[in-house]
């Protein structure tokens, strides 16, 4: 377990870099820290920071799920994609209420199908599941490339774009702040998950594997099915973002808009950063999306490329990383 | 097939089997190495700098290998003194090579997302005399960049240094018995930032290939994945030197025979998926023959 001083301290050491880093640029440090503060939470900011949130945490919370047991799930991109294709797909076929609740099931029914798939490649085929998620994942953008260039294709637009849902397809828009209901279902997905982490056997199972692999195998913990249930869990997830993302703003699928984001990632190192703890990820996948949102402000207001902000989220989980061990390191000497 | 889809292909499974090699390097010694991707990248841009600022492309070759090595200390301090998880500073320290070279292209070149220009020394292709009379054989096999060649002979050099050179022995003895190679006098912790560190410049030579050799600029996230199926070719290869090219020329195989079904009408999107298709199949294959040893 980690101990809330050393997240911290890894803070103050990545934001000590950071300004640095701003420094050798010219700029003011704290210049440029307020204008990444008041651009992530200000009234213009906050906003935008909360809309690029959801998915994040959205996506954090997944691979959360198979981190909790110590499995590395590297294709989130792929259930992503394949989850929001599949809804809108799906979307453009049901008409009305019903049909958010099929575009969102399919979306759900298809990350995790694939993600259980590659669960599958190293329960039973033999393939490490980090080798098997990622390598399924770039087919899966790939077909979803081709069908929203060829079958799935807008006929009236000249960009790799589906065909817009219609508007009884669309999630509730939450005033208009950018913010759709997909912002409760993915509170919902972390709600159940904190709750099943800590209150159920199959949470605990998860733990105890994540501890100590060996000594769960030992208590008859049946790692292969632990594998495909928490993998497809997992990519159920990922698929739910994707499909909360096609239903919101502008409501339909464009080739490489749920890539370019990085939602994936951010949402990974989010997970990382927090150990998977239920409430760890969403904090840390709320701290990234105001960095990331609060870049743009930086980028703004000192000329300061506002990539500085990723820079300063790699840092963080390098310093954190290092810590962690040196203290496990520290605590196995003694 | 035609010769010149053939060389294409072995330029441009170039990075790939440079950056296999340092995996490999690094698996031997007991290091599971998921940085190659981040490392390359940081080689691509060292390397477009180098050559512009330095006016010969081969400064810019010298500077991504130098990158390179730099760049992986942060992967090597962090597992080996600090005892981080391998895992997660690999993916950080991708993700990290994103942002920096993203942040470096703006302020170093001051233009956002690609670097290019006519006067950037790119690698030049040499001609091998004879070989390049040979009918078919010279079209596939000359003509490419001087690091192309380098990577053919870096294989042999690899298997010969891990299969008989006092180094390579204790290296492997590193890797599969840390304790045993401890007990007998051999510095693990040393051997291991030596394998991370020779990682880092064969994988700042597959960001030069890539950048000054199959293009000649730099461009945010160019690396685009071959990092990743590297860390794939050094698993199919089991790590081996050999084998782990038989791995890249297979991908490298796909992807040729990717843009060839392209010509005959097949989406390009499927061709895009080939190679990783191929590769998980082979995957499957291989490891129904005989257990795949938990890489973890």
């Amino acid at each position: 377990m980690r101990g809330l001083r050393t997240t911290a301290l890894a803070v103050l050491a990545a934001a000590l870099l950071g300004a640095v880093l701003l420094a050798a640029t010219g700029a003011n440090p704290l210049v440029a820290f307020e204008s990444i503060v008041v651009g992530a939470f200000g009234p213009d900011g906050l906003p935008d920071t909360l809309a690029y949130a959801v998915p994040v945490a959205g996506m954090a919370t997944a691979l959360a799920i198979p981190l909790r047991a110590g499995l590395v799930n590297l294709g989130g991109e792929g259930q992503l994609v394949l989850g929001a294709i599949s809804a809108v797909a799906v979307g453009l076929q049901v008409p009305g209420v019903l049909g958010i609740v099929a575009a969102l099931l399919a979306g759900v029914l298809a990350g995790a199908l694939y993600a259980a798939f590659a669960a599958v490649c190293e329960t039973a085929l033999g393939v490490p599941l980090l080798v098997s998620t990622l390598l399924l994942s770039y087919p899966a953008v790939s077909l979803a490339a081709y069908l929203v260039r060829f079958p799935m294709r807008d006929p009236g637009s000249s960009l790799p774009q589906s065909e817009q849902l219609p508007p009884d397809v669309h999630l509730p828009a939450l005033a208009d702040t950018g913010l759709t209901a997909g912002l409760f279902l993915v509170l919902a997905a972390v709600v159940v998950y904190a709750v099943v982490d800590a209150r159920t056997p199959a949470g605990f199972e998860a733990r105890v594997t994540g501890w100590g692999p060996r000594f769960a195998q030992y208590a008859g913990i049946d790692r292969p099915r632990l594998t495909v249930r928490l993998l497809a869990c997992s990519g159920g997830l990922a698929g739910l973002v994707g499909a909360v993302v096609v239903l919101g703003f502008p409501y339909r699928f464009i080739d490489g808009a749920l890539i370019t984001p990085q939602y994936t990632w951010i949402g990974l190192l989010a997970a990382l950063l927090a150990a998977a703890s239920p409430l760890g990820t969403l904090l840390a996948a709320l701290f990234f999306a105001a960095l990331t949102s609060g870049g743009f402000a930086l980028e703004r207001a000192t000329q300061v490329p506002r990539e500085l902000t990723a820079v300063l989220q790699a840092v963080l989980i390098i310093f954190l990383a290092a810590a962690t061990g040196l203290l496990r390191g520290r605590k196995g000497a003694a | 097939m035609d010769a010149a889809l053939f060389a294409s292909a072995l330029g441009a499974l170039t990075p790939i089997l440079f950056a296999a090699l340092a995996g490999a390097l690094c698996q031997r010694a007991g290091v599971f190495n998921i940085s190659l991707e981040g490392t390359m990248l940081v080689g691509c841009f060292a390397g477009v700098a180098g050559s512009w600022y330095g006016g010969s492309v081969w400064v810019g070759v010298l500077a991504a290998a130098l990158a390179g090595t730099a760049y992986s200390l942060v992967l090597a301090v962090g597992t080996i003194t600090f005892r981080g998880d391998a895992v997660v500073l690999g993916v950080a320290v991708n993700l990290l090579a994103v942002g920096l070279t993203s942040f470096l292209v703006q302020t170093v070149f001051g233009t956002r997302g690609t670097f290019s220009d006519p006067a950037l020394a790119g690698l030049d292709p040499l001609t091998v005399p004879g070989l390049s009379e040979v009918p078919f054989l010279g079209e596939v096999l000359s003509g490419h960049s001087a690091l192309v060649y380098l990577s053919w002979l870096a294989v042999p050099v690899l298997a010969v240094f891990l299969g008989r050179h006092p180094w390579g022995l204790r290296l492997r003895g590193v890797g599969e018995r840390p304790e045993a190679a401890a007990s007998l006098g051999v510095p693990v912790d040393r051997y291991r930032y030596g394998a991370i560190l020779a990682a880092g410049a064969l994988c700042g030579l597959a960001g030069a290939q890539l950048a000054l050799g199959n293009v000649t600029l730099f461009s945010e996230n160019m690396t685009a994945g071959r990092g990743w199926i590297a860390v794939v070719a050094v698993l199919l290869g089991r790590a081996l030197p050999y084998g782990v090219l038989a791995a890249a020329v297979l991908f490298g195989l796909a992807e040729a025979a990717g843009f060839r079904l392209q010509g005959l009408g097949l989406p390009q999107q499927a061709t895009d998926a080939a190679p990783y298709v191929v590769t998980l199949v082979a995957l499957f294959v291989f490891s129904a023959r005989r257990t795949v040893k938990r890489s973890t």
